[in-house]
């Protein structure tokens, strides 16, 4: 059992998504970095999909009833273990009666922290992640609150043994890691690679270059949807309504004043904007963790490519799954 | 049956994990039963990678991981080429699903007091009495284009011209569960609590998302909708019997 001690400022359970619902405007969700979520649960001995703790700029405090296995991806977070510091990015030993705390986000935003057997609450719509806006999944279909309890689902074998080997040699972590930065070929700092969108064509020809040019500054309207960015105006080649269509996580839209809204898991399932532009899915990542004065700029890939890099991404994990699996052999 | 919404159809990616699958330009019935009809088409069997298909207007969109497509035989640099002819191979058969015939859901609205707000705003733009609004709003029939934005939101089609007001300027933080508004041509009711800038009229004591239930919504793309007027008496008896 795990209690809340302090729910940090907006942590919630999270797993891969409630995809196969959106006819019925339920959006897909999850863990907004979904390659930190699954590798935070590779750490751990759970399966890829198993339900983690996302939180975000303020992290939680955990009070651990039992003995278990850890291990946290995503943002520097001050994270400690009664005081001490818990290492990010591998397997972290937790004994009961442990204080694990995450305070502040040094830098960027979110982090996701996997327990060994995954955090248990109900499968709503065949997810465990929580939607807040209709009150479904996760907690109660809410963030956490304090004094909230977790239960854990069973430890894998894998995991077990990796605990009682950090027990046996009195080390409170491992000294290797598996960092999510490394996994597949991940872009140049401050660019993300993006493809063309369905309306791209509707876009002046100086929107178009201005797209790929400028700098764009993350504002605070940003949230599990989407991250509103500013920068040049992006107009219209001539005024035009969108009939509302799909979107997709990355799909960058461009409301009629013109700054671009880059679209995130929680999205919407339909949109009216039109879709100038779609960010690499390997590349979404980075805008879960940009704060408001942040800045990004664009850089132009095609689809084949942005395919090529997921394709790389699911080959570099499936290395590290089969590399931590012979960790005991 | 005819294959008419091969015709000008076109696919198209969106972004590097769904295809568009554009039937239509404009939003009328027509559009909606080619829109239908493909999406039953292809949602007869799964797809190789394809994990959802979304209709919406004028579109279906095929979402899919391309790690799946490659495990199922795409050439790892041709992914949205062999998708595209496998959607297209799909479409060239009629549906094998019968064809599930949209029910016409009645939806009990309370037009009055504190549940229709914006009522004097309609019906003076429109230059008619609350109580002609109301009937002109119940008489029609609307059909259920989509169901998005939030869930269960129903997008409805058929209101009646003269109702037509432009939503306001400065939306509201918080629009009630049930609220039915009017936005500009739109009608459609608020399933759950929302920020919202549509000008409600009335309010439903039924849930529109039911999270419990299969299908999870009271009504699916391709239903037709009627409102029925009710007292305060009925909404409050509806809402404890729900």
């Amino acid at each position: 059992m795990i209690t809340v001690l302090k729910p940090g400022l907006l942590t919630t359970v999270q797993d891969l998504g409630r995809p196969g619902y959106q006819q019925y405007g339920v959006v897909v969700g999850g863990a907004l970095d979904a390659l930190a979520a699954r590798t935070a649960n590779l750490l751990v001995g759970n399966e890829e999909n198993a339900a983690v703790l996302e939180m975000a700029q303020t992290g939680p405090t955990l009070s651990f009833s039992r003995s278990t296995l850890v291990a946290w991806c995503g943002a520097d977070f001050d994270a400690q273990i009664n005081g001490e510091s818990c290492p990010r990015d591998r397997p972290v030993r937790v004994a009961a009666g442990d204080i694990l705390r995450f305070g502040l986000a040094r830098h960027g935003l979110r982090a996701w922290l996997a327990i060994a057997g995954g955090i248990d609450v109900p499968l709503v719509m065949g997810s465990r992640s929580t939607y807040r806006r209709a009150g479904l999944g996760g907690l109660a279909g809410r963030a956490l609150l304090g004094a909230d309890q977790l239960s854990g689902g069973h430890p894998s074998e894998w995991s077990q043994q990796v605990l009682g080997k950090l027990l046996a040699s009195n080390q409170r972590a491992t000294a290797w890691s598996v960092r999510p930065d490394t996994i597949g070929r991940p872009a140049r700092v401050g660019v993300v690679r993006a493809m063309r969108g369905p309306e791209w064509d509707w876009f002046t020809e100086p929107a178009q270059q201005a797209f790929f040019q400028a700098t764009w500054v993350a504002t605070k309207e940003a949230d599990r949807m989407g991250v509103r960015l500013k920068g040049p105006g992006l107009a219209l080649a001539q005024p035009r309504e969108m009939i509302s269509s799909a979107v997709n996580a990355g799909v960058v839209q461009v409301p009629p004043a013109g700054q671009p809204i880059v679209l995130l898991p929680s999205r919407q399932s339909v949109g009216g904007y039109p879709r100038l532009a779609a960010v690499a899915a390997v590349d979404l990542r980075h805008f879960t963790q940009l704060r408001p004065g942040d800045t990004i700029r664009f850089e132009e890939i095609s689809v084949v490519g942005a395919q090529d890099l997921l394709l790389t991404q699911a080959r570099d994990l499936t290395r590290v799954r089969l590399g931590l699996s012979r960790l005991l052999a | 049956m005819t294959l008419d919404y091969l015709t000008g159809m076109q696919i198209t990616p969106l972004g590097d994990q769904a295809l568009l699958v554009e039937l239509g330009q404009t939003i009328d019935e027509s559009t909606h039963r080619k829109v239908q009809s493909a999406w039953r088409s292809l949602a007869a069997e799964p797809l190789p990678g394809v994990t959802e298909l979304v209709p919406a207007y004028t579109t279906v969109t095929a979402y899919y991981d391309p790690v799946q497509a490659v495990q199922a035989g795409a050439p790892a640099d041709q992914i949205v080429d062999w998708l595209s002819d496998r959607l297209r191979e799909r479409l060239k058969h009629p549906p094998k699903t019968a064809k599930t015939k949209g029910c016409t859901v009645e939806i009990p609205v309370c037009y009055e007091g504190e549940f229709a707000p914006d009522l004097g705003i309609v019906a003076k733009q429109a230059k008619l009495t609350p109580a002609e609004v109301i009937k002109l709003h119940t008489k029609t029939e609307y059909l259920v284009y989509l169901v998005g934005f939030a869930p269960g939101f129903p997008y409805l089609g058929g209101l009646p011209k003269i109702l037509a007001t432009p939503r306001h300027a400065k939306p509201r933080m918080v629009v009630p569960a049930g609220s039915v508004g009017i936005g500009g041509q739109q009608t459609g009711i608020y399933p759950c609590a929302t920020p919202g800038g549509w000008n409600l009229i009335g309010r439903t004591p039924l849930a529109l998302f039911r999270p419990a239930f299969h299908p999870p919504t009271l009504l699916s793309a391709g239903d037709r909708v009627k409102f029925r007027a009710i007292t305060r008496e009925e909404f409050f008896r509806l809402e404890a019997g729900a």
